[in-house]
């Protein structure tokens, strides 16, 4: 059984359980998915599977693409992931994985690529406090202070947090919880934020760190 | 429809009454206390309706025992278990902050008397 999906983020709402509260949910375009290959320990040195997922224009794929294609004789797809997986048996090439996979109370982790923040300086970057705003903060209300020290050791470390591009990153948030899984509408519920805007790739992937 | 209605239709409640700020509504919310289920109600005015779809709340104000009290309902949440439209306002913004400001006399809303459905 396969252990992962690939969707697309929707966005957010809010559910009623059953309770009344209000949950609030990441709606989730769950799969379908093809199996467009299948690895394995004698020929590739490790298992996994590669999903497929998304339509995607037939003359808009190039031939080595085409082949790798035609070879699972499935249709081209706009994305194709690799997931590790430990037991291949009773997959095939060619065969879908939908929502169904998961079912409510399932915890899972979501990996997506953060939203774009482009060129940002340390306070939103790496969350430093910046400088006083008033009694006479000068200009340094968001710059970061010192850099290091002077003749010893006479450079600045590696590594030192610094401003520049922020997010666009691959990130993975962890054992969030499924809410609802509906293979007909294709559609996965999850509790909270997931990485990435509206209509980002994201891979959901049975939790690592199986509930709390 | 998009998937985000689609979810939301399972929840979205379809009797609503027509009810605006500046009226006068009473609120009946479930209340568990161990095992038992209750009503509980809570009478004011709307000073305010926000969001839209699911996500949609309204606040209602009172002034109880000389102190004034304001709570936000999720409109759709199954815990309120019906709202009562008790006298229709005649209000001139959507927002009805200043009546916090305001006691007695000053918090006076005229009734808005016009046919039910609009």
């Amino acid at each position: 059984m396969s252990n992962a999906i690939l969707g697309k983020k929707i966005g957010m709402t809010q559910v009623f359980d059953d309770s009344g509260a209000a949950i609030p949910v990441t709606v989730v375009e769950a799969g379908p998915c093809v199996i467009v290959q299948i690895k394995t320990d004698e020929r590739d040195g490790y298992s996994a599977i590669q999903l497929g997922f998304g339509s995607r224009n037939e003359n808009k794929v190039n031939r080595p693409e085409m082949g790798h294609f035609r070879k699972a004789d499935v249709k081209p797809h706009r994305f194709l992931r690799e997931v590790r997986i430990d037991n291949t048996e009773g997959l095939s090439v060619g065969s879908t994985l939908d929502a169904s996979i998961f079912s409510p109370g399932d915890f899972v982790d979501v990996t997506g690529t953060s939203k774009g923040r482009g060129f940002t300086g340390v306070v939103k970057r790496w969350g430093f406090a910046g400088g006083n705003k008033t009694h006479g903060g000068e200009q340094d209300h968001r710059r970061p202070g010192s850099i290091g020290h002077s003749s010893w050791p006479s450079r600045v470390f590696k590594g030192k947090k610094m401003p520049g591009r922020h997010g666009a990153k691959r990130v993975t948030t962890q054992n969030l919880q499924v809410i609802q899984a509906d293979a007909e509408r294709s559609l996965l519920l999850i509790k909270g934020a997931v990485p990435g805007p509206p209509n980002g790739l994201l891979i959901v992937k049975k939790a690592v760190k199986q509930g709390k | 429809m998009n998937l985000i209605e689609s979810v939301e239709s399972q929840y979205v409640k379809t009797d609503i009454p027509d009810f605006s700020p500046g009226d006068l509504v009473r609120v009946n919310t479930r209340i568990r206390e161990g095992r038992k289920e209750r009503l509980q109600a809570y009478e004011g005015t709307v000073i305010r309706r926000s969001h839209s779809g699911l996500r949609q709340t309204f606040t209602v104000r009172r002034v109880a025992y000389g102190e004034g009290s304001e709570r936000t309902f999720p409109l759709h949440s199954p815990n309120i278990e019906s709202i009562q439209v008790v006298r229709h306002g005649a209000i001139r913004r959507a927002k009805l902050y200043y009546l916090r400001g305001r006691t007695g006399k000053a918090t006076r809303i005229r009734e808005r008397r016009r046919a039910a459905n609009n």
